[in-house]
């Protein structure tokens, strides 16, 4: 279903960064498993002696008020929406990320960039303009991404929590009028846009559907070995 | 007669195809300049004509206008922020007021637009290039007007007035604490971004530091030569060479041809 998107090339990546820390984010759509897993890896970072930042997306607050009044009435444009979420970004990425990056921590992102590339186009922004407005973030040093059939997803959510936002299953795009159908439609859409970016952006493919300790070994295995140059007292400027 | 619109880049994909009867003519100047002055005048005077007017105005988005005042009070913004906030602010208005307006045949009066963001958002120090992509999805206007003024005038205009804000000062820039050099220094930078954009999109200068009647003059007649290179009329039956009589009939400035776009 979802293994034929060709790739798209766009050009368009994000250039890596010189700071001395180390930037490792997870991608994925909802139900994958991702916040598990990231979650599992700073314990075992922190163990380890590392000094580690854990931030995840809208956990900045400066547009929240905005969003939530514009998704209340459904005042939101894609375009707007976007740029929105890119803001909030932005705030995130100067106020949280790059500290921690330029003072030679790891830091670990829940949900990077890729997230907007994918829900943007979506919602039906322009793929380029998307990229090109998120040419300020640095390349993540590690990019696992959390690759997962979508009825997997879902079980998992319904599972957990019982319900479905509105947004998760992208109901205010008319695609279903049953939120489970409208959930498998945008969060086929949005498994498409990732897969199509993956090769471009260097994205490490995790089978999602694996135990939770197997998918870890395999996250701690690839930590360790991008980690190797990494220097746990670095200088700093 | 009525062309498709044309975009600083990708536009809006997700458009319906659709006519765009309207005109769109912005206004651009630095703060002070007296641009929404000369907006009302320039309202008036087309719709005693006859046509119909819709006015926007930068940071006037009901969505967001109040986001971007709240955050400039707690003094959170750095240039990517204040950049992109005014980016969300102006698509809000674009998809809700501008493209509607249009579709529907209005003569939209801009006061401020993209350029506006194009050389405060560089003098920030955000990357020129980045801006103009992120504004991609801005229709490239059919007039661009452009209230010009020299940086002293400018100065003694704005103290008279006698309100100092923190952002029109440039003051988040940390340029120092006196109110004045900061203010021209930014001020300084600003012009000369914005005569840059002026020559790179072909705007019609205007002097500012004319008397308000005489600004009014200029810009009409070069609305009126526009519309007439356009074959544009608002409403039926209403004739332009009706208003002629208000109109100095000096030699055209050279600056006024109409652009090639």
């Amino acid at each position: 279903m979802t293994t034929s998107a060709t790739p798209t090339e766009t050009g368009l990546v994000l250039k890596p960064h010189e700071w001395p820390g180390r930037l490792i984010i997870v991608e994925g759509i909802d139900g994958s498993g991702k916040s598990t897993q990231i979650r599992l890896l700073q314990r075992w970072l922190e163990s380890l002696g590392f000094l580690v930042f854990f931030t995840e997306w809208n956990s900045a607050d400066l547009v929240k008020k905005t969003t939530k009044r514009g998704k209340k009435n459904r005042s939101l444009t894609p375009t707007t929406f976007s740029i929105l979420h890119a803001t909030d970004f932005a705030h995130r990425l100067v106020t949280n990320i790059l500290p921690p990056l330029k003072a030679g921590m790891i830091v670990l992102a829940d949900r990077y960039v890729f997230t907007a590339f994918a829900r943007d186009v979506v919602r039906g922004c322009d793929r380029e303009w998307v990229r090109k407005v998120y040419q300020f973030a640095p390349k993540p040093d590690i990019a696992f991404y959390f690759r997962v059939p979508i009825d997997t997803a879902l079980r998992r959510i319904t599972q957990t929590r019982q319900v479905l936002k509105d947004f998760e299953a992208g109901m205010d795009l008319s695609l279903h009028v049953d939120p489970f159908e409208s959930f498998k439609i945008f969060q086929g859409r949005i498994l498409d846009e990732y897969d199509q970016m993956s090769a471009e952006n260097a994205f490490v493919v995790m089978d999602a559907t694996l135990s939770i300790a197997e998918q870890q070994r395999i996250v701690r295995a690839v930590t360790t070995e991008r980690l190797s140059n990494y220097s746990r007292k670095p200088r700093i400027a | 007669m009525s062309a498709p619109l044309q975009f600083f880049g990708a536009g809006l994909p997700y458009l319906p195809p659709s006519d765009y009867p309207g005109v769109l003519i912005t206004v651009e100047g630095t703060d002070g300049v007296g641009r929404t002055t000369q907006i009302v005048m320039l309202r008036n005077w087309l719709e005693v004509q006859g046509y119909g007017v819709v006015e926007t105005g930068w940071t006037r988005s009901p969505l967001i206008g109040r986001t971007i005042a709240e955050a400039k009070q707690g003094r959170v913004l750095n240039p990517l922020t204040y950049s992109l906030l005014y980016a969300a602010e102006f698509a809000d208005r674009l998809e809700k007021e501008i493209i509607p307006a249009l579709r529907s045949g209005f003569v939209v009066l801009a006061d401020r637009y993209v350029f506006t963001a194009f050389a405060r958002d560089v003098v920030r120090g955000v990357d020129r290039r980045w801006v103009r992509d992120l504004f991609g999805f801005a229709p490239i206007p059919h007039l661009m007007l452009y209230l010009r003024i020299d940086v002293a005038t400018l100065i003694r205009r704005v103290i008279a007035r006698g309100m100092i804000d923190y952002f029109e000062f440039g003051m988040d820039m940390a340029m120092g604490a006196d109110p004045y050099n900061s203010f021209k220094r930014y001020q300084t930078m600003l012009l000369r971004e914005y005569n840059q954009l002026a020559r790179e999109f072909g705007f019609h200068i205007v002097s500012a530091s004319q008397k308000p009647e005489r600004i009014q003059q200029s810009l009409r007649e070069i609305v009126s030569k526009f519309f007439a290179s356009r074959r544009f009329q608002g409403t039926p039956g209403s004739a332009l060479d009706a208003t002629d009589g208000n109109i100095d009939s000096g030699p055209p400035d050279r600056l006024l041809q109409s652009q090639a776009t």
